[in-house]
């Protein structure tokens, strides 16, 4: 047995130790909010946080995260900078398919947590690791830096 | 796409109804023919607008949502004409039913930059004919004339008496009403939401993970699949051990199909451990050595074979035969896959009573349903399906080979199961983008100004195995599509397609003709440009007096990229027109070349005529995410075959642009009020050869066989 703390809230995994995070939030926790898209943490797609550092979930072992912190895209809205970039992100018009972007919002908010005024270099280095096929970057980048400056982030 | 249908040759006239819905709604629809309308029963209703005696308003989708923007888009031009708050809207997807949401096709299909094309007049009728009967409700009950009264935000208004009264009150009524014979549309210039930049009715739920694609569908008892299907093209399984499999945790059930095989197991994990633990053993077939060359020869020799004649202005085969400056090139499109965020995926459940149940995103709904019931053996209505938001479609959903796959599975297990394809599996069994040989010619007169132009296609033709009643005598309009109203204004002009389908299994993929024309066509222009000496922009526009709205994007793209400039060694700017769907554009691509030959591209600039706009916004973000994915095609995009194996099988082979590979995007759109134009397409189309254009006037290496490739751009 495995127990996590995702978005707050203990739960406990009849799961062997060397199974992704991310299978264990789809197919044990049901939580689809995080997706599935390479399975070699080349895309993104599967992006959560575990303390607050964003990982890729699709080949990380739960067993490495047992007794840490996980946010997912359903929990992250509860955070300053979760809110700020989803919100940013419906200002700025960013999705279009929708697939990537809780990966990319996952991203997105680790990076402005720590950095409020991130630069283009700040940007492309965090977003790195995450593909949208629709081709939204322009947007991201801007919602990123609409979501730095936001007011909801002060004295978070 | 390109279909038979395209705006201007079905009638712009929609056969409207409205009825009482169980629960007192009004329901609205339309079909394109007069005798459906009038033989529609009070279930086929169901299309469009449902509007509920508590003022709820559910829209059903005639057309999918896969990131391009329709999920607004429609609402708005119904709420325009309905007079309705674009955000009291609620959308459901629609139910497979190719006769109610298939028209004018009969066929349930979203794709070929069509959606405005064909939905622009009749989602404004079918809303403006809600209103009128609403306000003659509405006037009937305040015994006041009609034309006295108003819409406006839900409600019917006398301004006379100051009375006024919401929707919800008079659907009772209002569904007791004819549609009247004459539905009065909106002055454009009286419009409060279309061409008005709207936010996107999908964005909530796909920024806090609520948005369902079919990938997330959950079924109690769901089990989940994970297939490998034959390595090789054509390949069959022999044989399978799976002894080592069936001990593994949470493995139910190996099930072997004629060319796949599949573990079913508790999750996907599992299911992935067991089928790494199977010895599978092929029938690899007859293209066990196939290799991309074999398929490059194929389709270059195919261009010596007679084809369909797409153009034959004048003849151009005598005209390049006589004296001139004669210019030629072969170019090559190379396979490509669509390489979908979400990966083919598909939930069916075969219930014991002789229903099936199947969750997905598809581009076909209906086909996915039928094709489905094929395998299941059960007739069409004995199956139901469940769209939902897809994660990325390109063209590789409006194929249903992973749902087919998915019900053949599922037919051999007991309750739901999932099959989920893997990224390799994706890449690997991508139905592709074919690999197309062309060759052009042209012959310049003293001044270099191009007496005949010739262009020969070979490949594989999707249309054909898609929907054989749209191919045009014979000749598939995709395939030429751009080709045919090549815009320049060349006497002689010839444009030919060879039906060769060769070996690989072959699918749409974004821009479809016009992406793989445009790219060897406006190359080709700026090598006939340098022939003549001239430069790229005076010369196209010194063949456009006739094309005003291709003149004018080409000016505009130009001028704001700042066209003559000089730029530093190993820059380049190349520019590029686009004629298709409708619509016109210009782009104009900036580039650095290292070196070592990478390619940097640092800008591009797009002037767009796409007539009447509905959505800046997403007019806009079309454009964006079309350079990006047509960015990544040309700077990347290859798929290749060894020993008939595609050899790519994830991001790190099949790379994708990324964020700091992004150019800026600068959109300017011409305003117009012609008749709407396709959106999804035109910036794919339109950025290949404003890309090799650039590398051209940077490096002086001419591109002909994408993708761009460093060996090739080396600094000599």
């Amino acid at each position: 047995m495995i127990k996590l703390t995702i978005n707050g809230k203990p739960r406990t995994f009849d799961v062997p130790g060397d199974m992704p995070l991310l299978w264990v939030l789809r197919d044990e926790a049901h939580m689809t909010g995080t997706k599935f898209g390479c399975g070699m943490a080349l895309c993104g797609a599967c992006t959560v946080h575990v303390d607050g550092e964003a990982t890729r979930s699709c080949v990380l072992p739960v067993s490495a995260v047992a007794g840490k912190k996980i946010t997912t895209i359903e929990g992250i809205g509860a955070t300053p900078a979760g809110k700020a970039t989803q919100a940013a992100w419906l200002k700025v018009e960013v999705v279009q398919c929708g697939y990537c972007q809780s990966g990319q919002i996952m991203s997105a908010c680790a990076l402005i947590a720590k950095n409020r005024q991130p630069t283009d270099a700040d940007i492309d280095d965090a977003m790195a690791g995450n593909i949208c096929r629709c081709g939204t970057y322009s947007r991201i980048r801007e919602a990123i830096k609409d979501a730095a400056a936001s007011p909801l982030l002060k004295g978070a | 796409m390109n279909t038979p249908y395209a705006p201007g040759t079905v009638s712009r006239r929609s056969f409207l109804k409205v009825a009482a819905a169980a629960g007192g709604s009004l329901m609205v629809g339309f079909w394109p023919v007069e005798g459906e309308a009038a033989a529609a029963t009070a279930a086929d209703l169901n299309a469009f607008i449902a509007i509920g005696a508590d003022d709820s308003i559910v829209l059903t989708m005639p057309k999918v949502e896969m990131g391009q923007g329709t999920y607004t888009s429609i609402p708005m031009l119904i709420a325009e004409e309905l007079e309705v708050d674009l955000d009291k809207i609620q959308l459901r997807h629609a139910p497979p039913n190719a006769k109610v949401y298939g028209a004018p096709f009969g066929d349930q299909f979203t794709g070929g930059s069509l959606t405005i094309r064909l939905m622009y007049e009749p989602m404004r009728q079918t809303g403006a004919a809600a209103r009128m009967v609403l306000v003659q409700a509405a006037a009937n009950e305040w015994k006041v004339p009609a034309d006295s009264c108003r819409a406006e935000h839900g409600e019917v208004v006398h301004a006379a008496s100051g009375r006024r009264v919401k929707y919800g009150k008079l659907v009772a009524a209002a569904s007791q009403i004819a549609v009247p014979e004459k539905i009065a549309l909106k002055d454009p210039k009286d419009f409060k939401l279309v061409g008005k930049p709207a936010k996107r009715l999908d964005a909530k739920g796909k920024t806090d993970g609520s948005a369902m694609f079919g990938i997330d569908a959950q079924a109690k008892g769901l089990k989940v699949a994970v297939v490998a299907a034959s390595p090789v093209i054509g390949g069959k399984l022999k044989s399978v051990n799976d002894a080592k499999a069936r001990k593994l945790r949470g493995v139910r059930q190996v099930v072997k199909l004629d060319n796949a095989v599949a573990v079913v197991a508790d999750n996907y994990w599992y299911a992935k451990q067991g089928l790494a633990a199977l010895d599978i053993v092929w029938d690899e077939g007859k293209y066990a050595r196939l290799t991309t060359d074999d398929v490059r020869n194929t389709m270059v020799a195919a261009l010596k074979k007679p084809g369909h004649i797409a153009r034959n202005d004048g003849d151009a085969l005598k005209a390049l035969a006589a004296d001139g400056k004669r210019v030629e090139a072969l170019y090559i499109n190379p396979m490509l896959a669509h390489a979908t965020m979400e990966p083919m995926n598909c939930t069916v459940h075969v219930k014991g009573d002789g229903t099936a149940e199947i969750w997905t995103g598809s581009q076909v709904p209906a086909r996915a349903r039928d094709d489905a019931a094929k395998v299941l053996g059960l007739a069409p209505e004995k199956v139901t399906l469940h769209n939902h938001y897809i994660g990325g479609g390109f063209g590789r959903r409006l194929y249903t080979d992973y749902v087919t796959q998915a019900a053949a599975v599922a037919k051999q297990v007991k309750g739901p199961v999932k099959l989920v394809w893997s990224r390799e599996e994706d890449i690997q069994h991508c139905l592709f983008r074919g690999l197309y040989a062309h060759s052009v010619s042209a012959s310049l007169d003293a001044q270099g100004k191009p007496v005949a132009f010739s262009h020969k296609i070979a490949g594989p033709s999707n249309l054909a195995a898609f929907a054989p009643g749209w191919l045009k005598d014979g000749l598939d309009i995709d395939n030429v599509e751009g080709s045919d109203i090549f815009s320049y204004d060349i006497p002689n002009m010839r444009s030919e397609y060879t039906q060769e389908d060769g070996p690989v299994p072959t699918a749409f993929w974004r821009g479809v003709g016009p992406t793989r024309n445009m790219t060897v066509l406006e190359s080709f222009m700026d090598e006939l440009a340098l022939k003549a000496g001239q430069d790229p922009l005076a010369y196209r526009l010194s063949m456009l007096g006739k094309q005003p709205r291709a003149a004018e994007v080409l000016k505009v793209a130009a001028q704001k990229a700042g066209w003559g400039e000089k730029l530093p060694a190993r820059s380049g700017r190349g520019i590029a027109l686009m004629r298709a769907w409708g619509t016109y554009l210009a782009q104009v691509v900036d580039v650095t070349v290292s070196d070592d030959g990478e390619v940097a591209v640092k800008r591009v600039v797009c002037a767009v005529d796409c007539g009447q706009v509905v959505n800046p916004d997403t007019v806009v973000a079309q454009i964006q995410s079309g350079i990006n994915y047509g960015l990544t095609a040309g700077l990347f995009g290859v798929i290749t075959l060894k020993d008939g194996r595609v050899e790519q099988s994830n991001f790190h082979d099949y790379p994708i642009l990324r964020m700091s590979q992004a150019p800026k995007i600068d959109v300017v759109l011409v305003q117009s009020s012609e008749a709407p134009g396709g959106i999804g397409e035109p910036g794919t189309a339109g950025v290949g050869a404003a890309l090799t254009n650039a590398v051209f006037a940077a490096t002086g290496v001419r591109v002909r066989e994408m993708p761009l490739r460093a060996e090739l751009l080396k600094k000599v």
